[in-house]
């Protein structure tokens, strides 16, 4: 008896015990960037909050990451439980139905205060499919020092002319000073990137409201020539394979008078531990061309969860937190204002901290410039302002972009890379049923 | 006369060797060095080389960030599992093709082989969806068996030559003092055949250590081996070159080192046919 009493009570302890340690394992696919590595570093609060749930990262290079999270979504693989995507990914996956909407978090979220252009790219129908953690514009970062050094300033909305000028100004080839730099480097996310954003300010678009191709307009011939001719004569040698990483590097070591580039790049060059031109960099919008658009783009990171997850509600409770206002306030209280993830709320805007921060007032008017669905000046039947949301076009862009990186290498002209753009894109569109 | 040109002959090639030898050492030393830097020293212009203030801040940031430990003992598990899984399984697939070869053997031997002619992504969706029907996306096992399959073709083929070396007869002679079949491979082939299979071990680890294809597409968080851990450094947007330099110096260390004290053996094998 005594013995069966004993019996009873271990189970009930076990049982007890497995209750009391009962988890829920998240596994978050992460790029290796900034923001998300420092929201690794504050997930204490995360689990002191929600003791239930335990966190783990799988952390990857930006283009493996997207090959492996859409290989596992497709297959229904259901190794992860939130992903980190971006904007070219939400619309196609959200209409394919593999992401839970995320349209019932909770009030406190307060998805009222996403700022529109960023939850228009995030919602299809109506449903909310992914919680934007930061977003990014383009704008033009400048060497102030160079610009007084020839008698120049810089409007706070220059045009391309204002560029070029600009950027012949401040080019000393003799002393390794390259009056403006710009992405090279072949790839939809790449100079793809930068020159889409670039011909919706001449007026170009990829496809018309028939999705026939449109690298034969003359605006595209514009937009190639005036990015050929910057480059040709004021950018710096071996331009063809400089991507992000490439010109920051040579901007911070005070190699560029200017670079157009993402907004988030501020906050790297503006940093005196690894620039040397820290207290020297000026800010302005992205150029354009007196058509009404600039050619800046707008990209934003975003948590999202696949249809496959089995720990929906859990998964949920993550998105909520890392991508909420009291997140926000986490970061600036541990690592100051100019490290908040920015881009995404209302609220850290109308903040008076934050406005302190030097690039702050820039990336909100060159992300509220930006506009995914009326990215350009003609009528377009796609949505995205540097790239077009249908799953074909990072195939067809990375192709354009290699084209394009030849012409910059010198190795075609501008009218063989469009005349090869145009072709290869028409008959990847007829292959694709459009 | 004739012996100054043959000692400027030898300083040539010893310098042509050593010249070589560096060149081709240069970009994991380059890594060594950038791991001790600072993230702005890792991209200056000109490169600094040695006189840079050393410092261990990305060993350090590398080691709080991420699970070192839990990604080098999964590299050991998968990279260890399926070379000793592997040779298992050749040991006897290369005897048979070695002592009692049939009309195909050359044929099953190129076809073999034919396989590794396959590009990998060719078949990674198919091995993707075999491995969530049977549970072992992102599992030890599954990896160790995938990595097996893929390198029995050079596992196979390695031992079938070091085999081939050996005389027929010695195994006939043990054959007659009534050896039986595993006896003979075990007690008579294997021990004459040590240092062959030595270095198959060793190359089949080294290759297993190194694989990167599949390690990163079946893998998520569990089963991650250090090719994994060196991609979670990898950055589109942001210089962080020391740290992925740190990352990489800690991926490769166990593997150098091995390499180092067990390269007399990795010779020998890898000679193993052409001194005979």
């Amino acid at each position: 008896m005594i013995l069966r009493t004993l019996g009873m009570a271990s189970v009930a302890a076990l049982c007890a015990a497995t209750f009391a340690t009962a988890e829920t394992t998240l596994t978050i696919a992460t790029v290796n960037n900034g923001d998300m590595i420092r929201m690794q570093g504050l997930t204490d609060d995360f689990t002191a909050k929600h003791p239930d749930i335990k966190l783990e990262w799988v952390t990857l290079e930006e283009n493996v990451l997207r090959q492996r999270v859409t290989q596992d979504i497709a297959a229904k693989g259901g190794q992860f439980d939130v992903m980190t995507i971006g904007t070219y990914e939400v619309p196609i996956w959200g209409a394919q139905n593999w992401l839970v909407s995320l349209n019932d978090l909770p009030a406190q979220w307060d998805v009222d205060d996403i700022l529109p252009a960023i939850r228009g790219g995030l919602t299809i129908d109506g449903e909310l499919y992914a919680a934007p953690f930061y977003a990014e514009s383009s704008m033009v970062m400048y060497r102030k020092d160079l610009m007084e050094a020839a008698g120049m300033e810089m409007p706070e909305a220059p045009t391309w002319g204002d560029i070029e000028n600009a950027a012949a100004a401040m080019t000393d080839k003799d002393n390794g000073v390259y009056g403006i730099c710009l992405r090279g480097k072949a790839g939809w996310g790449e100079n793809m990137a930068f020159l889409t954003a670039m011909s919706n300010s001449f007026g170009a678009r990829w496809f018309d409201e028939n999705w026939t191709a449109q690298f034969d307009t003359p605006e595209w011939k514009t937009t190639l020539s005036t990015y050929i001719n910057l480059m040709t004569k004021y950018g710096p040698p071996g331009a063809s394979t400089n991507g992000f990483n490439e010109n920051l590097s040579l901007f911070q070591q005070g190699k560029c008078g200017m670079w157009i580039d993402a907004t988030v790049a501020a906050s790297f060059v503006t940093n005196p531990d690894d620039s040397t031109v820290a207290d020297k960099v000026g800010f302005a919008l992205a150029a354009d061309a007196g058509l009404g658009k600039r050619g800046n783009w707008l990209w934003a990171w975003s948590l999202a969860i696949p249809a496959g997850s089995d720990a929906t509600d859990e998964a949920k409770k993550f998105v909520a937190w890392a991508t909420s206002k009291e997140y926000t306030a986490l970061v600036a209280a541990n690592q100051g204002w100019a490290n908040v993830p920015p881009g995404t709320r209302k609220s850290l805007y109308e903040n008076p901290e934050y406005a302190k921060v030097p690039f702050a007032e820039m990336t909100l008017n060159s992300i509220n410039a930006a506009d995914p669905n009326a990215p350009t000046v003609k009528p377009v039947p796609y949505t995205g302002v540097q790239f077009v949301a249908i799953p074909e076009f990072a195939g067809i862009a990375t192709q354009v972009g290699q084209e394009f990186s030849a012409a910059l290498a010198g190795q075609q002209t501008v009218d063989q890379a469009l005349a090869k753009a145009q072709a290869l894109t028409v008959d990847e569109m007829e292959a694709a049923g459009y | 006369m004739s012996r100054t040109v043959t000692t400027q002959r030898k300083a040539i090639n010893t310098a042509l060797a050593w010249g070589i030898g560096l060149l081709i050492f240069f970009p994991i030393l380059w890594t060594f060095l950038t791991s001790f830097k600072t993230e702005a020293t890792a991209i200056a212009d000109p490169p600094v080389f040695l006189f840079f203030d050393w410092t261990l801040e990305n060993y350090s940031v590398v080691t709080e960030r991420s699970d070192y430990a839990r990604f080098l003992w999964n590299s050991i598990f998968i990279a260890g599992g399926s070379t000793i899984l592997g040779i298992i399984v050749a040991v006897p697939a290369a005897w048979s093709m070695a002592f009692v070869p049939s009309h195909r053997t050359k044929d099953i031997l190129l076809w073999m082989l034919s396989t590794k002619m396959l590009p990998a992504v060719g078949v990674l969706y198919p091995i993707y969806l075999l491995f969530i029907k049977m549970g072992l996306l992102d599992s030890r096992l599954g990896l160790t068996l995938v990595l097996m399959l893929i390198n029995l073709p050079i596992i196979v083929w390695m031992l079938y030559t070091y085999f081939r070396e050996i005389p027929g007869e010695i195994l006939e002679a043990a054959r007659m003092d009534g050896a039986t079949l595993r006896s003979e491979i075990i007690y008579v082939l294997t021990p004459m055949a040590v240092p062959g299979i030595a270095s198959t071990l060793l190359l089949n680890f080294i290759l297993a250590w190194n694989e990167a294809f599949w390690t990163l597409n079946l893998t998520a968080a569990k089963a991650a081996p250090l090719t994994a851990f060196i991609a979670s450094y990898s950055s589109p947007e942001g210089l962080f070159y020391a740290k992925l330099s740190a990352a990489s110096t800690m991926a490769i260390a166990p593997i150098l080192i091995l390499g180092w004290f067990s390269q007399k053996q990795l010779v020998r094998g890898l000679t193993f046919g052409a001194v005979k």
